[in-house]
């Protein structure tokens, strides 16, 4: 096990700072306070977070430290690895709002199932991820809470709607994130600060317990660094669970042995045609071009593929997705959680209901609920929302003729790099089309990756794998395959070349590991 | 393209129980115009093709469980989530208008 000069821990790999902690080379609570130590000094810049939970953190690390202590106690594969979680995920005891006014102050009465499941494998939970509110948005500028700064460039988007994973895993705070995807809101977030970001099939992972925005697409997701780390917290988090009717009783993909294996020999690569072009940057496309070539170098076959109903999947999605928040939403209803405003005895139940939503949502919130409400209204239903869902069905097809002459789609998985903060910000349809080369996935439900490929105009370019349903090893395989064959040629993992953030106080000395 | 007026929103925003202010009905107005021009486009492909729907990427029906008692969530604990509760429960404003 070799670790960086100075023995910083926040610079390890998850998979190698597991390897330290169950060694005892470093213990879990030492690799714990480095990151709380590296949240304390970036975090002022970056705002990846809206919570630290530094004392359950502690706690958790304790924890594992004692079972690693205990002999007779088998810990997992990620035991003591700092985890943050996207604040859209409850957890009990620990404040979540989804970047919303509606949600301030709420402390869950229980935890999702990935909370409770990445707890049980012995992560450690430091703290909850900024988004835009509700996951509506591309940017996180839609946080109630102010935006998160992207690590490469202060002043640029970080991706959204989890900009906030993102940001923590790129700027060394974390070196595992989750986060959830809808309609790209893991994917586009990797593609725009350099890390690696998965969203699995559609009912691989557990929605028990994730605020829903729109539930026929929502799906939580790892986001790391390497496609490694990615696959291991994918297997720890992914699986069967009861409590969601939607989840899938099937084993998990072998994940971790396809990036492992990192072989793409004989592998069949499509490159969707509809996916380039117009709305496309020209360095995006340039890398992503010369990564495809490098995966013919590694032994792929690379052809062409025609998915013709793609174009019509961004105006589909802004259907359905407002559609099913509207219908979502209507919870916020200041009875059981949150905000309540104007319960002055003389306002009816609906006033202070109307009157706190007001007051609680933000604008895009606002925008999509009314949007949504129209396309299921009485007379334009059928022209709006069943048109729609058609479809998703000519997209699905799309997605099965590929796969039956190639066995992964690729494609940009951002049309550019990371904006400046504002640009997109009064142009919805703008901030819409960032999402141009995800939402085809979202609506068949198979599964995604984004991995970095390089830079253009020095900030980073992603590349989407597109998988059938359940082959999100495919995903991996091509993704370790890449990673491993940039990585060589770069001499070193691409976020080494992003600039060091400015701290705001030096860090606590550390003992050398 | 479609036109979206302004009453269509005041109707759709008292639908879906949010006090919009003029500002905000205005601007929504012509916002939801443009984003419904842009997506009316879909009626190109779904209008001549006899497709049937997707609700679901993943088709699944009738989950069931075994019909057993479990233990539900502490009210105690929900109960200090909630903006008011009284008695051991929720507290709500009054539910019929005044006249």
């Amino acid at each position: 096990m070799s670790t960086p000069p100075g023995g910083d821990l926040t610079r390890l790999t998850a998979a190698e700072t597991a390897e330290v902690i169950a060694s005892g080379q470093a213990s879990a609570v030492e690799v714990t306070r480095a990151h709380l130590d590296r949240i304390a000094a970036v975090d002022g810049a970056v705002h990846a977070f809206l919570h630290v939970d530094e004392a359950g953190a502690i706690a958790q690390a304790e924890a594992v430290d004692a079972a690693v202590a205990d002999r007779a106690t088998t810990t997992g594969a990620l035991a003591g690895v700092p985890l943050a979680l996207k604040d859209v995920l409850v957890t009990r005891g620990v404040p979540t709002t989804a970047g919303s006014r509606i949600l301030e102050g709420w402390i869950p009465p229980y935890d999702a199932t990935v909370t409770s499941r990445l707890r049980a494998a012995g992560l450690v939970m430091i703290g909850k991820t900024n988004m835009d509110e509700f996951a509506m948005g591309s940017s996180t500028e839609h946080s109630a809470y102010g935006p998160t700064h992207n690590p490469w460039d202060l002043g640029r988007i970080p991706g959204g709607s989890g900009g906030g994973s993102a940001a923590a895993v790129a700027a060394f705070e974390a070196p595992l994130a989750v986060g959830t995807d809808t309609g790209g809101s893991i994917r586009q977030p990797a593609s725009v600060t350099g890390t690696v970001g998965v969203k699995p099939t559609y009912g691989g992972v557990s929605r028990y317990g994730l605020v829903a925005f729109s539930s026929s697409l929502d799906q939580a997701g790892p986001c790391a660094r390497t496609v490694l780390d990615a696959a291991l917290l994918h297997e720890a988090m992914a699986g069967h669970d009861p409590l969601d009717s939607t989840s899938i009783d099937a084993p998990v993909p072998p994940v971790v042995e396809a990036a492992r294996q990192a072989d793409v020999r004989g592998l069949r690569i499509g490159v969707v045609r509809e996916l380039a072009g117009e709305g496309y940057e020209q360095g995006v496309q340039e890398r992503f071009d010369e990564a495809v070539a490098l995966l013919q170098e590694l032994g792929a076959t690379v052809s062409e593929v025609s998915c013709p109903h793609f174009a019509y999947a961004l105006p589909a999605y802004y259907l359905i997705a407002p559609s099913e928040a509207s219908s979502n939403l209507a919870r916020f209803d200041s009875v059981r959680y949150g905000l309540r405003v104007g319960d002055d005895g003389g306002n009816s139940l609906e006033q202070v209901m109307s009157l706190t939503r007001a007051a609680g949502f933000g604008p895009e919130v606002k925008r999509r609920i009314i949007l949504g409400t129209f396309a299921l209204s009485s007379g334009y239903y059928d022209a709006y929302y069943g048109q729609a869902q058609k479809v998703r069905t000519l997209i699905t097809r799309d997605f099965t003729a590929a796969f039956e002459t190639v066995d992964v789609l690729v494609s940009p998985a951002s049309p550019g790099v990371a904006f400046p903060l504002g640009a997109k910000l009064d142009d919805p349809l703008a901030m819409y089309r960032q999402d141009l080369a995800t939402i085809p996935s979202n609506l068949y439900g198979g599964p995604a990756m984004s991995l970095p490929v390089g830079l253009s105009e020095g900030l980073p370019v992603g590349l989407q794998v597109m998988a059938p349903t359940m082959r999100d090893d495919l995903l991996y395989r091509v993704g370790g395959a890449l990673e491993a064959a940039l990585q060589d040629r770069w001499g070193g993992t691409l976020l080494s070349l992003a600039p060091e953030l400015p701290t705001r106080q030096s860090p606590a000395p550390h003992p050398e590991v | 393209m479609p036109e979206i007026t302004r009453e269509q929103v005041a109707h759709l925003a008292r639908l879906s129980r949010l006090a919009l202010d003029e500002s905000e009905l205005d601007a929504m107005a012509s916002q939801l115009g443009v984003i419904l021009g842009a997506v009316a486009q879909i009626s190109e492909v779904t209008d001549a093709a006899d497709v049937p729907p997707t609700t679901h990427a993943v088709p699944v029906e009738n989950v069931t469980r075994p019909d057993v008692v479990v233990p539900s969530l502490d009210r105690d604990e929900v109960l200090a989530g909630a903006p008011a509760a009284e008695d051991g429960r929720f507290r709500v404003p009054r539910i019929l208008d005044a006249e």
